[in-house]
């Protein structure tokens, strides 16, 4: 088993981002650093266009979340309403 | 009649058209003539259309939110600068960890761009054309950007006046440029694996989070912005990368072998590259967030080696060079202080000894070898230094011929015994760091005998100032060189204690806080 990772520059609109990652994958494991915020999960991370809307009150574009990033790791992806990194193919 | 209109495209099919259907066969030329360098590495691929795009990043969305990242960027630098934020670091030390930085990685970043925009050209597939096209632009706005951002250091301190002209002559900043230049010279393929993936995906993570991270935590907004506005690009960066190493790897198993061997040669040759930011995290920051091993066993030990099992299934194996790697975790960062504390005159930032409490900080960090080397060794130059003797080193380092680092890494199992390598080539010597050095220059002896290696350089008299006369009475060739660099001596060099930035600082920062 090996971990996914995503890290966000910590800020408002990366907290809703956060929010949501959390409530939709449950075995996240949070690190805060100065500025950064670092979630590693277990082989797989969803992150859904959904729970984000809600957390942030408003239509999200997934790909807005390229303005927040810092970096990730794992096989990348995209569609417009889930945005996933996995190891296991 | 009633039309069924479609309201919006889903990404994949507006990617698809935006970016595969944009593309054609040539028939008046054949494709090989097209692209020409596609064949002389020896990979072999058989369909380019199953390439696979992990992030659909169409162009009209990739101006939009880099746009957003500039905005972003420019806003905080500016209002950094507006409010004198230069004296909001902790501790004026910190600011010769971004000399070391302008002068070395503006450099990287636009020989990245150069690459890049080669690749886009390049490149077969209209995939991976694309994804090169961006990961140009976005390395010429890393440049650009990190260079904007320190120029505004430049106004009120010493060393950062004359980056450019540094980046390709100072003996140290020869390490990574010969990195850049040893990977724009590759083929296309060997190119994108040196850098897309061994350099960003399994080590760029070490700069720009924990190092970036550090920045901000030192009270540095300037770096911390343009750091994680740059890392943001690599996601996708890194991205690409690995799409390409899984497309080889799948397109024929003969390519197994060749991957194997750039895998392998890049990883050291990044890792040496890296033993400089090892320094700048357990040294240059006055305030740590997390110690340089640390960082490698979580972004390399813990991160990297989830990439490697994954690449597994191909049957890459992990680089022969990991466990050296994690021998030396120990000892890298300790060993390139020492070397650039002992080189301090012949350097475009300032050195010192680590204070006490900081050295029980290292103790506490590497519990099997600071107390046992390094310590006895800081603490006598630290003697050497109140009576008035401080320690130079004023004799030429020998260099390895491929990593162009000094001869200062020791033997892996023995941290007393300083590691050497020799080869003889045609009746010439040449000398390495590790065996790992040595087996890359062995691999392609007649491309690393070209180096342009300044200890060497120096020697030969290539070095001095232009119009000094080595010949004639009272020539100093110190100084000669250090013109040649536009290193001012007493002023950019030596000791951060008693330097014209201490002074500064201290009273600039008095000046900010009293009435
Ligand atoms: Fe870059
Ligand atoms: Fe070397």
């Amino acid at each position: 088993m090996s971990k996914v990772f995503i890290a966000l520059q910590t800020n408002e609109a990366s907290r809703c981002i956060v929010q949501a990652i959390l409530a939709d994958n449950p075995d996240a494991i949070v690190n805060r650093q100065p500025a950064m915020i670092k979630i590693d999960v277990p082989d797989r991370m969803v992150i859904r266009r959904e729970t984000i809307e809600e957390e942030v009150g408003r239509p999200f574009d997934l790909q807005e979340i390229h303005v927040h990033l810092i970096s990730l790791s794992g096989h990348v992806d995209e569609s417009e309403d889930e945005f996933t990194l996995s190891w296991a193919r | 009649m009633d039309m069924k209109v479609k309201k919006k495209l889903a990404l994949k099919e507006k990617f698809a058209l935006m970016t595969r259907g944009l593309a054609w066969e040539t028939s008046y030329e054949p494709m090989e003539a097209v692209y020409p360098q596609m064949a002389y590495e020896g990979l072999r691929i058989h369909n380019w259309d199953a390439w696979e795009d992990p992030f659909r990043m169409t162009m009209d969305a990739y101006w939009k939110y880099q746009a957003e990242k500039e905005r972003k960027l420019y806003a905080i630098i500016d209002a950094f600068a507006q409010n004198n934020g230069h004296l909001g670091v902790t501790d004026a030390r910190y600011i010769n960890a971004l000399k070391i930085f302008l002068s070395a990685v503006p450099m990287l970043e636009y020989n990245a761009h150069r690459g890049f925009a080669r690749l886009g050209r390049e490149m077969r597939g209209v995939g991976p054309q694309i994804a090169c096209q961006m990961q140009a632009i976005d390395e010429l706005r890393h440049a650009q950007t990190q260079i904007h951002s320190l120029s505004n250091y430049n106004r009120f301190y010493n060393g950062f006046h004359d980056w450019k002209h540094m980046s390709d002559r100072v003996w140290y900043l020869s390490v990574p440029k010969s990195f850049f230049e040893d990977a724009c010279t590759c083929g296309p393929f060997e190119f994108i694996i040196a850098i897309s993936f061994s350099f960003e995906y399994v080590l760029t993570n070490l700069v720009f989070m924990p190092f970036i991270s550090g920045a901000a935590y030192n009270g540095d907004l300037g770096a911390m912005t343009f750091g994680f506005s740059a890392q943001s690009d690599e996601a996708r960066h890194m991205t690409l990368g690995l799409e390409v190493i899984k497309f080889m790897l799948e397109q024929d198993p003969a390519n197994l072998p060749i991957i194997q061997r750039w895998i392998d040669k890049w990883t050291w040759r990044g890792v040496r590259l890296l033993t400089i930011v090892a320094m700048l995290m357990d040294y240059m920051l006055p305030k740590r967030i997390m110690s340089w091993k640390e960082a490698w066993e979580l972004y390399f030990e813990e991160n990297g080696m989830a990439l490697f099992n994954d690449l597994a299934r191909y049957g890459i194996k992990l680089p022969d060079c990991t466990e050296l790697i994690r021998k030396e975790k120990d000892h890298l960062s300790h060993q390139a202080w020492n070397a650039f504390y002992t080189a301090g005159m012949m350097t475009n930032f300032h050195t010192w000894i680590p204070t006490p409490e900081e050295m029980d900080w290292l103790a506490s960090k590497y519990p099997d070898s600071f107390d046992q080397y390094y310590r006895p060794r800081f603490e006598h130059y630290r003697e050497l230094e109140k009576a008035g003797k401080r320690f130079y080193n004023t004799s030429l380092p020998q260099l390895c011929q491929v990593c162009q680092i000094p001869m200062l890494f020791t033997e892996g199992d023995d941290p007393t015994q300083i590691a050497y390598r020799q080869v003889t080539h045609q009746g010439d010597k040449y000398h390495f760091c590790s065996d790992y050095c040595r087996d890359i220059f062995t691999h392609e002896p007649d491309k690393y005998v070209e180096a342009w290696l300044p200890a060497h350089q120096i020697f030969m008299g290539n070095c001095f100032n232009p119009g000094d006369d080595p010949s004639a009475a009272g020539f100093d060739p110190k100084k000669s060189v250090l013109d040649y660099w536009h290193i001012a001596f007493g002023r950019d060099n030596m000791d951060f204690e008693g330097s014209e930035d201490q002074k500064n600082f201290a009273a600039w920062r008095d000046q900010a806080t009293r009435n």
